[in-house]
């Protein structure tokens, strides 16, 4: 988890955005759903950028358009320099060698009819040339440094806890070297004292394959333990960027303030700002003009009702808020406009 | 007195010689008092509430040398008696707010139902009293939500009107499981605010159900952790975060993120133990640091001045705290006539 090295991005994504047509009936025109709405980033190898937000805010429709399980309706994303866009399918399917996913939910991720060792070999049936030992051989090595004993090869996933079937997850995705891992929420079901053992094997299996890694998460505590840059998505946009510290020292949107507060601290802080979003997340059929935000924001004017905010640099990092600096100043306490 | 009072609560499913999911627990609730109880899945905390509402069904068995809830004894209880206690007295919200609510009617119905059952209240009195519910958990435009069906309300909606038909019958406790797993972190401490101030202002007892340290801490008063069917370490807040006593109780605070100093997270190795596959002495002892040949005994929870611990070796106090703990065979036993629920 370097800083933003020498090797260049392995990631690229510019203004990449997803809409999806909704058929409201027959003679109705379609409505659409704007999914993702221009997002950019770069990740280096060995670097996690972490992608926080609620449900519906866009973060899964991201991994599915970063894995290249769907086309992004616009924007482009680059894969180790290699644009995807237009690309033929044999390069396709090199491509997406080098991003692979691990899913939230390990009971319904590995196929329970196939047993472990085979369902790991699979990647290296599909993509390599190698025989059939040096294919176990593989498989034994990468067991092994998950934490898996050589007797599982011949087991099933039903034989296996959550949090082992997780880093069976982990090790699919990493036989192949993959210079990009896609996680989304990967230990959101799995019990406290398990999420640190896996976290601590994403950490590890990192640092040995220097692989960058986008890290999709709703809890707070676990992104910034691994993260180095934090994305912070509400509604299918973004709505602050930059170095995980920042972020969680001095937020300087409204919504990253709020989801800071509402996250539960196990040392509670009295002096902590309470500043909560009113309501819940808007019809996606029916987006507020505007900012997204101004609906549920504890600063909102009208000027935010009825303009889109820039994504700007302001201090060291990307924020897209009108009053980005006054809500920084305040840290959480409300702002009273003249 | 303490509103709840539990003594020696087990649960098999099975016949007599299954092994128990819920063993011997122990455990007071005071009026207006928030507890929360906190464990991994497997450990039993579900199940230990869902015996006290009496949801637990053939073949499942619920046995205890106590359990009397305000001035009635839950074991002798006739199934009409019961029914009057419990969703009146004696409330319950569930972790997923979708499933907890019937699809077939809509949400007006649902908790005047309730009014209906307890209060003997009908037509636009309770009418009246269900718009009053809905606007006391802040539903937005509560009038024009009584006649909305559950699947056009959001989680955290639902999860409000749950709340709503819980407390329509003013209970004295309300139990909630895992009330906000299943919601967003916004959403989350809006509910459990929700939640606290109801306590409040009603009085009422509360027993929090979570996995969330974080959420405990937060919250609760007084917390009681369960490994594996069994209370290992019951303490006050903070104090219990500050200086837990049982090795389980610290492993779990050390492998939250939060608590970090290093990259590296702490674990304890392995996992909670499966029904049947619990070590003969204290169930821990395989994953546990600390562990000592006189682990092999099973430990009674014994307590000390700031709480209770189920340990022969307790973490965090000095050997003048430290209780004596005596292997759960030689502690003194149980007073006879061992019921049993029907």
């Amino acid at each position: 988890m370097s800083n933003e090295a020498s090797t260049g991005s392995v990631l690229s994504a510019r203004e990449l955005t997803r809409h999806y047509e909704i058929s409201r009936g027959l003679f109705k025109p379609h409505a659409t759903v704007r999914a993702l709405n221009g997002v950019s980033f770069e990740l280096a190898a060995g670097e996690t950028l972490a992608v926080v937000g609620e449900s519906g805010c866009g973060k899964s429709t991201l991994a599915r358009a970063l894995t290249l399980i769907e086309e992004p309706t616009s924007g482009s994303l680059q894969i180790a320099g290699q644009e995807v866009a237009g690309v033929d399918k044999a390069q396709r399917k090199q491509l997406r060698r080098d991003v692979q996913m691990v899913f939230q939910n390990p009971y319904a991720s590995l196929n329970p009819r196939q047993k472990i060792g085979d369902q790991l070999a699979e990647p290296l049936v599909i993509n390599t040339g190698l025989s059939r030992s040096e294919r176990r051989e593989r498989v034994q090595a990468m067991m092994q440094q998950v934490g898996l004993r050589p007797e599982h090869y011949q087991r099933y996933p039903h034989m296996f806890s959550g949090g082992q079937r997780q880093r069976i997850a982990l090790a699919r995705a990493m036989m192949l070297n993959p210079k990009v891992l896609i996680a989304d929420e990967p230990t959101s079901a799995l019990d406290v004292s398990i999420q640190a053992q896996v976290l601590n094997l994403f950490m590890d299996l990192q640092e040995q394959f220097n692989a960058g890694y986008v890290f999709i998460s709703h809890d707070l505590a676990v992104v910034r333990h691994v993260a180095d840059k934090v994305l912070v998505m509400y509604f299918g946009s973004p709505m602050e960027m930059g170095p995980a510290e920042l972020i969680y020292t001095r937020p300087l949107h409204p919504y990253t303030q709020v989801l800071l507060a509402a996250t539960p601290s196990i040392r509670p802080d009295p002096a902590r700002p309470k500043i909560r979003a009113s309501g819940e997340l808007p019809n996606p059929l029916d987006p507020p003009s505007g900012c997204v935000f101004h609906t549920r924001c504890p600063h909102a004017t009208e000027r935010c009702s009825a303009e889109v905010p820039a994504f700007r640099p302001l201090d060291d990092r990307l924020v897209a808020c009108h009053y980005a600096e006054k809500v920084g100043a305040t840290n959480g306490a409300p702002v009273r406009y003249a | 007195m303490s509103l709840l009072e539990i003594q020696n609560l087990s649960v098999r499913f099975g016949d007599d010689g299954a092994p128990p999911v819920v063993d011997g627990l122990d455990l007071s609730v005071d009026r207006g008092e928030v507890l929360a109880i906190v464990g991994e899945s497997g450990s039993g905390k579900s199940v230990t509430m869902m015996a006290l509402m009496g949801l637990i069904d053939a073949p499942g068995k619920v046995a205890a040398n106590r359990l009397r809830f305000s001035d009635q004894d839950l074991l002798s209880l006739k199934g009409r008696q019961r029914r009057r206690l419990i969703g009146k007295d004696l409330a319950m919200v569930f972790q997923d707010p979708m499933t907890a609510l019937n699809p077939s009617y809509t949400v007006g119905f649902q908790i005047e139902e309730v009014l209906r059952q307890h209060l003997g209240l009908k037509g636009k009195a309770a009418r009246q009293r269900a718009l009053e519910l809905l606007e006391r958990v802040e539903i937005p435009g509560a009038a024009s939500r009584l006649d909305a069906y559950p699947h056009q309300l959001s989680g955290g909606m639902s999860q409000r009107v749950a709340i709503a038909m819980a407390i329509a019958g003013e209970p004295q406790l309300l139990i909630a499981d895992e009330p906000t797993t299943a919601l967003d972190v916004t959403i989350q401490a809006q509910i459990m605010e929700l939640l606290l101030s109801l306590q409040r202002d009603q009085d009422m007892a509360l027993i929090l159900i979570t996995h969330d340290l974080a959420v405990v801490a937060e919250t609760a008063q007084r917390v009681c952790v369960m490994y594996a069917g069994q209370a290992v370490e019951t303490g006050r807040v903070p104090t219990l975060f500050d200086a837990p006593a049982h090795p389980y109780t610290e492993a779990l605070l050390a492998s939250i993120p939060e608590q970090s100093d290093n990259r590296r997270l702490a674990t304890l190795p392995g996992i909670v133990p499966g029904r049947y596959d619990r070590p003969a002495g204290c169930l821990l002892s395989p994953r546990c640091p600390y562990a000592q040949p006189r682990c092999t005994e099973r430990p009674a929870l014994e307590p000390y001045d700031r709480g209770e611990v189920r340990c022969f070796f307790p973490r965090n106090m000095t050997p003048d705290e430290a209780p004596e703990v005596l292997p759960e065979a030689q502690r003194p036993s149980q007073p006879p006539g061992e019921h049993h629920v029907q």
